[in-house]
């Protein structure tokens, strides 16, 4: 029977983020056997060392020059040469832009089933491996169980802690043997979005504005005390319809799903789709004028009031803290 | 140029999701059924590429009778006509995408377009899984799409965290639809009856030959746990501000 786990992440310049080393910590609790992490291109070797310490066994670094630039089919191909080479009984990966694009190719080319998005994963009675996966955006929680004799998931990020447990990391070398001419979609250019906004479901703090915002102008007011928190911004989905501030700062059922250790929902009523978004949050703080407004409901902590009069007084107090700290 | 769009019919985003102890799925009476929000966007963008280059939309789609409403309604955007997989059991995504590839195999096909995921399941798996069975490329959560028919090319903007990236792969591929590739039309009235005489081909799932046993199986469904009734501050907002500051600091210790 097989006893391994294979985590499979993306790497950018030798860094990780944060969410490979949550997989390894979760592979290291589940896995009888070997953890082995695999990941590619340019820079993917210094990513051994931090791999190893937090409980890689073995670490694969595809950086030959054929995995340079994603291909999704190039490198669920990879993954699959990989995966036969290697006495694995589960694959993980991270449940972020690349791993989403990455893992259900995979899964297809193994014939696995694969849970998306786990935010939680265990050992069952029968042996094999189980998750619990939010759906609809969060509205409730699936336990599932794969029946596939292989079994892939994805892991939601800054769900899981990480450990330190310093394993060999070793070098392992495998030639996956495919050639880059036969890669059919491959990533040509990448663009960094406006001002290094931190991204919304990586973030530990986000400060988030709805229409009693009033006017695109007004998000000053948030991202100050966005500034003061080290936090991410983010909106309802009326201002981004609105254009008000880009898509890519919808939470919702139909944008991002986050789950930060504090969310500040700022003249936002609380729609149910909004809600569910929001729902993995460990704190909830709603500010609002309107007492009546249903984010109170899913707050723990909520201030009725002129969003522009507590919004700059909470930044100022936040930054006494700071100092003072 | 021919266009396949897959689209799945899902619980309106406003439901709210009703359980008894135990239940693997939700309780449907009352729902209000809609286009997957996604797909919508995927609809829309199949149109604009047969508005620009020429050709056919057609829908594809499965699930229960109901689903038929949701194929009505794509065919009153626009599309020519649509396929309809029976099926009332419950599935999976694989089982979901082998049903779907098989269809899309019999059409034939220039391009597949769908959304980036369902808003019920959230597996978002089914555009790349039908790439893999049809042993086609993929381009994911896309947020502006160019298509050159006549060199058979795409080059795709896709959403990354915080930044996005350029995609080129030859056609035919399979393209998933993010929120802001396109502003999807409503059906005009003259569209809504015209969609009314569109052909809706009934195909039964077990007619297709495909394997239908799920491999992910959701054994229990249950609803987030209640959070504790919420310290609403009042009063001045400088006092409440501070008091605010103290609990995340204090008590939360969350700053």
């Amino acid at each position: 029977m097989a006893e391994g786990i294979l985590v499979v992440t993306n790497q950018e310049e030798g860094r990780v983020r944060r969410v490979a080393y949550e997989m390894l910590a979760v592979a290291q609790e589940l896995a009888p056997g070997k953890v082995t992490a695999l990941t590619f291109g340019p820079g993917a070797e210094q990513t051994r060392e931090g791999l190893g310490r937090y409980g890689a066994d073995q670490v694969v670094a595809l950086n030959g020059p054929a995995y340079a630039a994603y291909s999704s089919d190039g490198f669920a191909d990879a993954v699959a040469k990989a995966t036969e080479s290697l006495d694995v009984e589960a694959l993980f990966f991270p449940a972020n832009a690349w791993g989403k694009d990455l893992a259900p190719r995979v899964a297809g080319l193994l014939k696995a089933g694969l849970a998306s998005d786990c935010t939680d994963m265990f050992r069952r009675d029968d042996g094999r491996l189980g998750a619990v996966r939010p759906v609809y955006a969060g509205k409730a929680f699936a336990r599932v169980a794969i029946q596939s004799p292989r079994q892939v998931f994805s892991l939601r990020p800054n769900i899981q802690p990480i450990k330190e447990t310093g394993r060999a990391g070793t070098a392992w070398d495998f030639d996956p043997g495919l050639d880059a001419a036969s890669f059919k979609a491959v990533v040509t250019e990448v663009l960094t979005s406006q001002g290094g906004q931190l991204e919304l479901t990586e973030a530990d703090i986000i400060v988030s504005g709805g229409r009693g915002v009033k006017a695109p102008e007004n998000f000053k007011v948030l991202e100050d005390l966005a500034d003061a928190l080290g936090a991410a911004l983010g909106s309802s989905r009326p201002v981004a319809d609105e254009g008000w501030v880009p898509h890519s700062y919808h939470i919702g059922q139909t944008g991002k799903v986050v789950s930060p250790t504090v969310y500040f929902a700022v003249g936002i009523s609380g729609a149910i789709q909004h809600l569910a978004g929001i729902s993995g949050s460990k704190y909830i703080v709603a500010i609002n004028s309107d007492a009546d407004a249903p984010i109170f409901k899913a707050a723990n902590y909520g201030v009725v009031g002129d969003l522009f009069k507590v919004v700059p007084a909470l930044a100022q107090e936040i930054r006494a803290i700071k100092k003072d700290a | 140029m021919k266009i396949l769009v897959l689209v799945k019919q899902v619980p309106d985003t406003a439901t709210k999701i009703r359980l008894n102890p135990g239940d693997a799925a939700i309780q449907t009476d009352g729902i209000k059924w809609v286009i997957n929000p996604y797909d919508e966007f995927a609809i829309e963008e199949g149109l604009r590429l047969k508005e620009k280059h020429g050709g056919e939309v057609v829908v594809v789609s499965m699930g229960p009778a109901r689903v038929e409403e949701a194929i009505r309604q794509a065919l009153a955007m626009g599309a020519d006509r649509a396929v309809h997989i029976v099926k009332d059991a419950v599935g999976d995504s694989q089982v979901a995408a082998r049903a779907l590839a098989r269809v899309c195999q019999d059409e034939g096909y220039d391009l597949i377009v769908t959304g980036k995921q369902a808003v019920d399941d959230d597996q978002a798996q089914v555009g790349p899984l039908v790439a893999v069975e049809l042993r086609l490329p993929q381009v994911t959560v896309v947020l502006k799409l160019e298509v050159d028919p006549d060199a058979r090319k795409i080059r795709a903007e896709r959403e990354l965290e915080g930044a996005s990236e350029i995609v080129e792969l030859p056609m035919p591929a399979v393209v998933t639809a993010q929120r802001g590739l396109n502003e999807p039309r409503y059906p005009t009235l003259p569209n809504i009856m015209k969609a009314k005489k569109k052909e809706v081909k009934s195909v039964p799932l077990e007619s297709l030959g495909i394997d239908t046993e799920p491999w992910v199986v959701v054994e229990e469904l249950t609803l987030p746990p209640e959070r504790p009734a919420a310290r609403i501050l009042t009063g001045e907002p400088e006092e409440a501000a501070r008091e605010l500051a103290r609990l995340l600091h204090e008590e939360a210790k969350v700053i």
